[in-house]
C-alpha cells in the first residue's frame, strides 16, 4: 500500500517547508518530498563549510520534526490523488489528499558562444557545486547575468577562497543605482545590501555589460565582456552567468492546473488563497512567479494552512504576502533584461545542449513541435527545459509543454510498480 | 570519505557530492573537470548544479546517466566519467 498523507508537499525550500510546518501545526499528517537528499532548496542549500542561515536552520529543523521527510526523491509521474516517486532505492508511490506545489525555480541560461565549454555555469549554479564541495579557492572566477543574486553568489564564491574577477550586471548603472535607493524602504534589506558590497569590497561591479562570449580550449579560459566604454577579455577558470529565474511549473502542468505568463515564461496561476484550477492543489513560491524567499515563505504558509482548510489564518497572510511580492517587483522592474542578450547566439553557437542542435538548424521552423520531431531540440534528457525557457526568452517558440515522465527515469521505475493506472510513458528522454 | 573518478582515488568531506569529487581531481591535476561528452563529442561539464540541466551525467557504480549533482558521493564509489 502506498503511504498515504493528509497534505503533501513537494519541494523542501523556504515554501515546502513553510507549508509543512503550517499544515501538521493543524495535525495534518504531512508528507515533504524533495529530489535532494536534504531539505532547503536553492537558497538554504546546506554549505559543507558554513551552514544554513539562521534563520533557515530554525524552519528546516521545525519542518523536518513535524513532517514526513521523503527527500532524494524525484517525481517522475502524477495523477489525482497520486505521485510516483524515483529513490535510489527504488520507485514508490505516495497517495495525497491535498497537494501543496512548492517546486521553486530554476536558473534562465541565454544561449552565446562558448556557453556550452566546461567551466561554465549559472551563476546560482556555481553557488549550488561549491556549497556541496565544488573546489574554486584560488581560482578566477566572473560571475555575470542579472540581479541581487549576482552580489551573494560572488560574497559566496569569496567566502570559499575563489578571486572573483569581476561582477558583470546587465542593467544599466543608472537602473541599479535607483534600486539600490529604492531599498531605503526596507531597511533590513537594505543593510542586507550593504553588508553584500561591503563583503565585495575590491571587486569590480560592472554594470550594462555582458558577457558576449566564452572562449578557450576544452574549457573557458577568457570571457569576452560587453561594457558601455566598449569590449573587454577577461581572464577566469570559471564563468558563472544566469540572468534570473525560470519557475518549475512542470508537475503543476502535468497535473492540469491552469497556468498564467509572467513575461515569457509560465506560472502558476491561483486565486488569493493559493488554490489552483484543481480541486485540492495549492502552489506556493516561486513556481507562482518569482517572488524571492521572504515571499515563499509567507506563501508555504498561507498554502498549509487553506491545505488544512484554515482559510481565516490564510487571508490573514495577505498582506504581508502582497508587499513581498511588491518588492519582487521591484527588484523584476529594476533587472528588467536588455533586448541585446537575446542575440547573443551566433548561427553555429548550441542552443539544444542535449542534442547538440545549433541555432541555424532551427530556421524556417514555426513552432517548437515542428523544430523538435526535425531536429531533435528539447528531445535529450533534460526534456527541453534548458533550451524551451531559452528560446522562450528569445521570443522564439513557447515553453514545451510537461509529459510523463517528468524526469528521465530507470526502467525499472515503470515496471516495477503496477503502472495500469498511469498515463502513457515514454522513455525517449533516457539515453 | 574515498572514492575512485576514473581509477583515481579523491577525498571528499561528508556532505559533499559526485560532482565536486570530479572536479577535485581535475582540480589537482590541473585539467578539464569535463563529465560527459556530448552528441557531436564535445567535453561537456555541469550548469545548473541542480539536477535540471543533465550536463553532468556520469557512470555510477555501474549505473548510467547519473547526475554528479544531485548523487551525495559515498566510501568506496566508483565513478566513471566521458563514459
Amino acid at each position: 500500500m502506498p503511504e498515504h498523507y493528509d497534505v503533501l508537499v513537494c519541494g523542501a525550500g523556504p515554501a515546502g517547508l513553510a507549508a509543512a510546518r503550517a499544515a501538521a501545526s493543524r495535525r495534518m499528517r504531512v508528507g515533504l518530498i524533495d529530489a535532494h537528499s536534504r531539505p532547503g532548496g536553492q537558497v538554504w542549500r546546506h554549505d559543507l563549510r558554513f551552514g544554513v542561515p539562521r534563520a533557515a536552520r530554525r524552519a528546516l529543523a521545525a519542518a523536518t520534526r513535524v513532517a514526513h521527510w521523503l527527500g532524494g526523491a524525484q517525481v517522475v509521474a502524477a495523477e489525482p490523488g497520486e505521485l510516483l516517486l524515483e529513490r535510489a532505492d527504488g520507485a514508490a508511490r505516495v497517495r495525497y489528499q491535498r497537494l501543496v506545489i512548492a517546486t521553486g525555480a530554476r536558473e534562465l541560461f541565454l544561449p552565446f558562444p562558448g556557453w556550452t565549454l566546461p567551466g561554465v555555469t549559472g551563476a546560482g549554479g556555481l553557488q549550488a557545486l561549491v556549497k556541496q564541495g565544488w573546489p574554486v579557492a584560488g581560482r578566477r572566477v566572473v560571475v555575470a547575468g542579472t540581479g541581487p543574486l549576482l552580489l551573494a553568489v560572488a560574497a559566496g564564491l569569496r567566502k570559499h577562497g575563489a578571486r572573483v574577477v569581476a561582477i558583470v550586471e546587465q542593467a544599466p548603472a543608472a537602473r541599479v543605482r535607483a534600486f539600490a535607493w529604492s531599498l531605503a524602504a526596507t531597511p533590513a534589506t537594505a543593510v542586507q545590501a550593504l553588508r553584500l558590497r561591503l563583503s565585495l569590497a575590491g571587486v569590480a561591479y560592472r554594470c550594462g555589460a555582458f558577457v558576449a562570449a566564452a572562449h578557450g580550449e576544452g574549457r573557458v579560459q577568457s570571457v569576452l565582456i560587453s561594457t558601455p566604454h566598449g569590449r573587454l577579455q577577461l581572464e577566469c577558470e570559471q564563468l558563472a552567468v544566469g540572468y534570473g529565474l525560470v519557475p518549475n511549473v512542470e508537475l503543476a502542468q502535468l497535473l492540469g492546473c491552469r497556468l498564467d505568463r509572467s513575461g515569457r515564461h509560465a506560472v502558476v496561476a491561483t486565486d488569493a488563497r493559493l488554490r489552483t484550477s484543481v480541486a485540492d492543489i495549492y502552489a506556493a513560491g516561486e513556481v507562482r512567479g518569482i517572488g524571492g524567499a521572504a515571499a515563499a515563505r509567507i506563501e508555504g504558509r498561507i498554502a498549509g494552512l487553506a491545505a488544512c482548510g484554515d482559510e481565516a489564518a490564510a487571508v490573514r497572510l495577505g498582506a504581508a504576502q502582497r508587499r513581498a511580492r511588491r518588492f519582487a517587483a521591484r527588484v523584476a522592474r529594476g533587472f528588467a533584461l536588455d533586448t541585446r542578450l537575446y542575440a547573443l547566439a551566433g548561427p553555429e553557437t548550441i542552443v539544444c545542449r542535449c542534442e547538440d542542435v545549433p541555432l541555424a538548424a532551427l530556421a524556417g521552423f514555426g513552432d517548437a513541435r515542428a523544430a523538435k520531431l526535425a531536429t531533435r531540440c528539447g528531445m535529450g534528457a533534460c526534456q527541453g527545459r534548458i533550451c524551451g525557457d531559452a528560446l522562450a526568452a528569445l521570443g522564439r517558440y513557447a515553453q514545451p509543454q510537461a509529459a510523463t515522465p517528468l524526469f528521465p527515469v530507470q526502467l525499472a521505475t515503470l515496471s516495477d510498480t503496477s503502472t495500469d493506472s498511469l498515463p502513457n510513458t515514454s522513455t525517449e528522454a533516457l539515453r | 570519505m574515498q572514492l575512485e573518478i576514473d581509477g583515481l582515488p579523491v577525498s571528499v568531506p561528508a556532505g559533499a557530492n559526485v560532482a565536486a569529487a570530479i572536479a577535485r581531481v581535475a582540480v589537482d591535476a590541473h585539467a578539464t573537470p569535463a563529465f560527459r561528452r556530448a552528441v557531436h563529442g564535445g567535453e561537456r561539464g555541469p550548469l545548473c548544479g541542480m539536477g535540471v540541466c543533465f550536463e553532468c551525467r556520469v557512470r555510477i557504480d555501474s549505473r548510467d546517466h547519473q547526475r554528479a549533482c544531485m548523487v551525495l558521493a559515498r566510501a568506496g564509489m566508483r565513478v566513471q566519467t566521458l563514459a
